[in-house]
């Protein structure tokens, strides 16, 4: 049995060249190797930063020149404050008596300092902020048209909630440090200058500073070093926290009818206090930390005064430069933090870089030909020649989620398609009958080109998809999954979805057709009521019919339908089935069907097992011809029959083939692949 | 049938909510807490009370650290007025003296301040724990958790992002509020003992600083809202490429989506740099206040030092306690606005822990059913929801034990609430259900639970392994006794194809096995339950046949010897069954055997007829 077994060696990359760069502005350099992600993260940080001041040059460079205007004028203020010690408070105290250009002059520089660091920060912080929302927004839509891009086996291998989180936690993660990235360059152009003021106004109490600020830059590394894991871990904790929540909610009928709440509540406690813990432990760290910190420009403060007087007494300085010393540390203290801040945000951005890189790099896109079918209303003639398909398991043998950044190509891959020849007439109607992973849905994909074949071919009226244009398939076949996903929009555009020249009359002709006119008439707003979280929910027969209407109301000349009607009522299925054949336009209809009823409807049955398909004709005929049929669509009444027999235990008895992966993980059934 | 409006507005928290009519959360119909920030604080702190142990401590620790923030300003003073003016020149004895009080002093002041900071975030951290835990318990016992599922994610967030929200707060802005209240206090005692002229001075410069403060802040708070709001629709656009996937490209829908993604995010962007515009305004507004302030300082100080009022070290002490000032006020807004959510977020999940459970335990003083196969009766049961239709209509049945019931009608006939009602999810708006004929809800949860299991359509498992999902109804349970109920229940071949038997992981809800497999080890589950009444809810969803032939044949002997009530969407469950009760618009209209009714004319027949045409 071929289908079902997973093998490395058929690995093999859809061999596509690495997409183009997503959009303008948009850097999709190689991400480096993951190896330690602690290693060498400043240097890889900065080179993240380099790429966003090389794509907002000019924003960087106004919010720098800001952060050194700040800066300087910081450094000036104490210069300013010694200066009116000397020349204006300490003389007018002395003499009793001050004169009125003194203090207009004091007045006009201390005002001069406040409007120079309002200019500074101002400029500062908003071109900071720009620049950094300005990167966010360029990532995202890169990231986002990049999804719609990608083929949908590659979004097959990563599941939903990592492909969301990528496109916004993680591009912010990247471009955090931004915010404070020019106040940093801003402080050490402050270092730069206070030390130069320090040394020219009195080197030796500049020595208090030279020893005071390493420590305190040192301080700072040495607690982000520490406490950045301890916060990832309480992250890594609140999803844990969260997580345990959302399936307990999920499963709260269960829990509630079994009578488990306590345990339940116990489990999610122990989340709960490890999540305490955890957050505790970063508290302490900062509990510790903060104080020092705030502490030791102080300690230096008190240093200078001591050294100061010695200075003072032998004359050496003014009281007006030690003042200015002495003011000059209370200033430094803050922009000193902005490293740590930057340091902190680091390993983050880098993490998040990657994996936003991870996803632009990713190859894969569709090429498509400039080939178009003819444009009549006929039924298509369809047929796949030799079609083989797999596709890499999207859990890892242990049964866990792969990792965005872990594409890797040796993945275990699973055969689905194993050499499906079919050929179907224009206009006929044929059912796809076969056991589950037999891979009926799989097929239906690989028709629609969602996917392609690793090899064969499928074509429509005799031209190989691959050679028709971008949007001639959707404009001639449509595909109806089991589950189908609903906008968060109106009726009327979940139906059109775009689609030019649909009016009102053709949406309701549609809406009718699939069964669905009556609940939707009833909505509050009918065409206009809103869909999705925010509207009005439906129930799943409810939103299957939506699907199918979608379909219909595009007139495909090619229908498939993916079980799509398992949730709808038995009754309302066979009214809608009747309704489509009683159609004058006679499309070709494929549709994967459990139900007899629905099976009976079709034409023609193909049987498919094992990746094949092993058996076509009319359900009577495959009844006598095939086996496999046979115990399949009636396993069913023997069932029933049996259990009325009397309440005998059923033979075990081998039916048709049920696949099931040796790493007992994930099934094989892509159903459940193309209704995520 | 939309969300049922359940909870309850008679319930004693109700007065601590102050005047005015209840409000509800339109969309969880759970209590709106409507107290005020204040009232807010203290119910959360009643709930929490690890939140106020050693309080007063931590206070004191925390006046003594944030006096420290002086000890410069009065340091400079000191020696400016006392050192500098000694007899020949600068007095260095009284200089390092004064030196080596202060450097003691912070030393004192900086562990003071490491204990406080330790004892807040453990305090802050201990009761929001407790918060979670008791908001998580309780949400287990509100029955919209069981009705409305659409809007689980929204509880989910009560325990997990509305306390988070406090958390960040405590961890951040509430630490820094409190230290920024305590800096203003012993900055303003400061100035006050040095001159209280200067310190009016002083104030009344910062003072429209601190209006300007609130009301920025409120636009901020409404910046804030839009920026949340376009990032959720930025989201949602982006959600569709992902979850979309598969419709965008059956249909060639790509050029509508990319529109909607440049929209939203640029509107996205938008918001966000108005929201940081407001955000960073403070700031240069503050620096321009201080430099304001300290003209006025150095013009009045030098004023009142001509006139003998003031030292020269004073007004510089002044010029250095001007930062202690104005700092806070450039964090204020910020500050402000996280208390703010963390306050909205504190209300919101006080609301959940008002809303008194509409289906209340008994408890200690409930009954306890004895063991045994149950009797089962409906008397006189109608049901309605609040203000919506009667959905259940004067329902008189009396099911005798051992009996296997199937219960059939259409949508919204009324089978679903009657089996809600059977398992106590829902109680009655009048008449009663018993069980071996005592009153439901006299019965204690934990002799109910035991008795009555109920298998709901969608088979949900957790994410661990096979054994574990079965253990779920009896955590003592060996594997030797689960491998018992699997081959009992003849799905020894089933459980042996699998590889790793027991040990499966089953995936998140586990979507590693597939729906028929779920199906089955959810009646694995309710066997090893053990109950005396089962109840399930039949699955709609198709599976393949040969699954279904052993869900048939597990059904079948799970309910033997058992008093068994299913809703049948299959012929067969009804055909199989000893009685059939049939539904329509709330009320029983048939009862009896399938041979009995099929041929009879009515609603049975009629249901039976468009199955045989749609399945056989």
């Amino acid at each position: 049995m071929a289908q079902g077994t997973t093998t490395a060696d058929q690995a093999k990359r859809e061999g596509d060249p690495p997409g183009e760069p997503a959009a303008e502005g948009v850097d999709t350099s190689t991400p480096d190797q993951v190896t330690d992600p602690h290693k060498g993260v400043f240097a890889r940080g900065m080179r993240v930063l380099g790429v966003a001041a090389r794509t907002e040059p000019w924003i960087f460079l106004a919010a720098v020149a800001g952060a050194m205007l700040h800066a300087g004028v910081t450094v000036g203020s104490a210069s300013v404050l010694g200066y009116l010690t000397d020349n204006t408070i300490l003389p007018a105290f002395s003499a009793g008596e001050t004169t009125a250009a003194a203090l207009v002059a004091a007045a006009a520089l201390l005002m001069a300092v406040g409007l120079g660091k309002a200019v500074g920060l101002a400029l500062r912080r908003l071109l900071a902020g720009l620049m950094q929302f300005r990167m966010q927004a360029r990532y995202r839509r890169a990231v986002a048209r990049k999804y719609l891009e990608l083929p949908l086996s590659w979004h097959h291998r990563h599941p939903t909630g990592q492909l969301l989180s990528n496109a916004n936690a993680d591009v912010e993660a990247a471009w955090q440090p931004l915010a404070p990235l020019p106040m940093a360059v801003g402080s050490v152009f402050m270092l730069v200058i206070a030390s130069i003021a320090m040394v020219v106004t009195d080197p030796v109490l500049a020595l208090v500073a030279f020893v005071v600020f390493p420590i305190l830059a040192a301080a700072n590394v040495v607690f982000q070093r520490r406490v950045s894991p301890m916060a990832s871990r309480a992250q890594a904790l609140r999803a844990e926290v969260s997580g345990v929540a959302h399936e307990s909610f999920d499963g709260a009928l269960v829990v509630k009818t079994l009578g488990r709440e306590d345990t339940e509540t116990e489990r999610f406690t122990r989340s709960a206090h490890r999540l305490r813990d955890a957050l505790i432990q970063v508290g302490r760290m900062r509990s510790i930390f903060d104080p020092f910190t705030e502490a030791l420009p102080n300690f230096g403060v008190l240093a200078v005064l001591l050294l100061g007087m010695w200075r003072l007494s032998t004359g050496a300085i003014e009281p007006g430069e030690l003042v200015q010393i002495a003011f000059l540390f209370t200033l430094l203290a803050l922009p000193i933090r902005s490293f740590g801040w930057i340091l902190g945000d680091l390993p983050r951005s880098v993490v998040g870089w990657d994996r936003v890189q991870s996803v632009l790099n990713s190859g894969g896109t569709m090429e498509h030909g400039d080939r178009t079918l003819e444009p009549t209303e006929r039924g298509l003639a369809l047929s796949a020649r030799d079609v083989t398909f797999s596709y890499a398991d999207a859990y890892d043998a242990d049964g866990g989620v792969r990792d965005l950044l872990d594409d890797t190509v040796t993945g275990a891959r699973t055969t689905v398609l194993n050499g499906v020849d079919l050929d179907i007439a224009p206009g006929r109607t044929v059912a796809l009958v076969g056991p589950t992973g037999s891979g009926k849905s799989t097929l239906t994909t690989v028709l629609m080109r969602l996917v392609d074949p690793e090899s064969g071919a499928v074509s429509y009226d005799g031209v190989d998809l691959r050679d028709l244009a971008r949007d001639q398939i959707p404009s001639h076949a449509a595909l109806v999954p089991q589950g189908t996903f609903v906008f968060e929009d109106s009726v009327r555009d979940n139906i059109a979805l775009g689609a030019a020249g649909v009016d009102d009359a053709q949406i309701w002709a549609a809406l009718r057709l699939a069964r669905a006119d009556g609940f939707i008439a009833e909505l509050d707003g009918g065409l206009d009521a809103r869909l999705g979280e925010k509207g009005t929910t439906l129930s799943g027969g409810q939103r299957q019919r939506l699907a199918l209407a979608r379909a219909i109301v595009r007139r495909p000349r090619l229908l498939i339908m993916d079980d799509a009607t398992s949730a709808v009522d038995p009754q309302i299925e066979a009214q809608i089935l009747a309704g489509l054949r009683e159609r004058d336009d006679a499309a070709t209809v494929v549709v994967v069907a459990y139900r007899r009823a629905t099976i009976e409807l079709a034409d023609e049955v193909l049987y498919m097992e094992g990746g094949r398909v092993l058996a076509r004709g009319s359900h009577t005929e495959l009844l006598s011809t095939s086996s496999g049929y046979n115990r399949l669509v009636t396993a069913y009444e023997r069932a029933s029959a049996e259990n009325e027999a009397e309440r005998a235990p059923i033979p075990e008895e081998p039916g048709p083939a049920e696949p099931r992966l040796p790493t007992g993980g994930h099934s094989t059934d892509a159903a459940e692949e193309t209704s995520r | 049938m939309s969300a049922p409006t359940q909870a309850r507005t008679d319930d004693s928290s109700e007065q601590a909510a102050g005047a005015g009519r209840p409000e509800r959360d339109p969309v969880l119909s759970l209590h709106q807490n409507q107290d005020t920030a204040l009232g807010t604080i203290r119910r959360g702190l009643q709930l929490s009370p690890e939140f106020a142990r050693g309080l007063w401590l931590t206070l004191l620790f925390a006046l003594v650290a944030t006096a420290g923030k002086v000890i410069v300003p009065v340091a400079v003073q000191q020696i400016i007025d006392n050192g500098l003016t000694g007899e020949g020149g600068p007095d260095l004895g009284f200089v390092a003296r004064m030196v080596a009080v202060c450097a003691g002093l912070l030393v004192v002041t900086m562990f003071c301040s490491y204990l406080m900071n330790l004892r807040l975030y453990r305090a802050t951290e201990s009761g929001l724990a407790t918060l979670r835990r008791k908001a998580f318990r309780h949400v287990h016992d509100l029955s919209v958790l069981t009705q409305n599922s659409e809007r689980k994610g929204a509880l989910v967030s009560r325990v997990t992002g509305d306390v988070d929200q406090i958390s960040t707060f405590m961890q951040w802005g509430g630490l820094l509020l409190l230290v920024s209240t305590g800096q203003l206090l012993v900055a303003t005692t400061l100035m006050a003992v040095y001159s209280w002229q200067l310190t009016l001075v002083v104030w009344i410069c910062v003072l429209p600083l601190f209006f300007g403060v609130r009301w920025l802040q409120k636009l901020l708070s409404r910046a804030y809202l839009t920026v949340r709001e376009r990032t959720g629709d930025m989201l949602g656009a982006i959600g569709e490429t992902v979850m979309g996937a598969a419709v965008i490209r059956a249909h060639g829908t790509e050029e509508r989506t990319a529109g909607r993604i440049d929209t939203t995010v640029l509107a996205t962007r938008r918001a966000q740099v108005k929201a940081q515009r407001l955000s960073m305004a403070v700031s240069p507004f503050a620096e321009i206040v201080a430099a304001l302030g300290n003209v006025a300082v150095v013009l009045v100080g030098v004023w009142l030092g001509i006139a003998g009022d003031l030292t020269a070290g004073q007004l510089i002490a002044f010029l250095f306690l001007m930062t202690l000032f104005i700092q806070p006020m450039m964090m204020a807004t910020e500050i402000f606005n996280e208390a703010q959510n963390a306050i909205a977020g504190w209300r919101r999940v006080l609301g959940v822990l008002d809303t008194a459970p509409d289906i209340a335990d008994p408890g200690e003083a409930g009954r306890v059913l004895p063991r045994g196969p149950v009797r089962v009766g409906f008397d006189r049961v109608t049901y309605s929801y609040p203000e919506g239709p009667v959905v259940l209509d004067d329902v008189d049945v009396e099911i005798t034990p051992g009996t296997r019931v199937a219960v059939v009608g259409e949508t919204g006939s009324g089978k679903t609430t009657f089996v809600k009602l059977l398992t106590r999810l829902m109680d009655p708006a009048s008449g009663t259900v018993s069980l071996d004929e005592v009153d439901l809800r006299e019965v204690s949860f934990s002799s109910l639970r035991s008795r009555v299991v109920m298998v709901p359509q969608e088979g949900f498992l957790f994410d661990s392994s096979l054994g574990d999902n079965i253990r779920f109804a009896r955590p003592e349970s060996t594997d030797a006794e689960l491998e018992t109920a699997v081959n009992e229940l003849g799905l020894s071949d089933w459980l042996g194809s699998l590889a790793h038997g027991l040990d499966t992981p089953v995936g998140q809800r586990g979507e590693s096995l597939s729906a028929g497999e779920r199906q089955l080890v959810a009646l694995v589950r309710a066997y090893v339950a053990d109950p005396d009444l089962l109840v399930l809810d039949e699955a709609t969803s198709a599976v393949d046949p040969h699954t279904e032939v052993r869900i048939q044949r597990a059904l079948d002997r799970l309910t033997r010897g058992r008093t068994s009530v299913a809703i049948a969407h299959r012929l067969s469950t009804a055909e199989a069954a000893d009685r059939v009760l049939v539904f329509d618009d709330g009320r029983i209209v048939q009862s009896g055997s399938h041979d009995e009714l099929v041929d009879r004319p009515g609603v049975y027949a009629d249901l039976y007829a468009s199955w045989i045409r749609s399945s056989a």
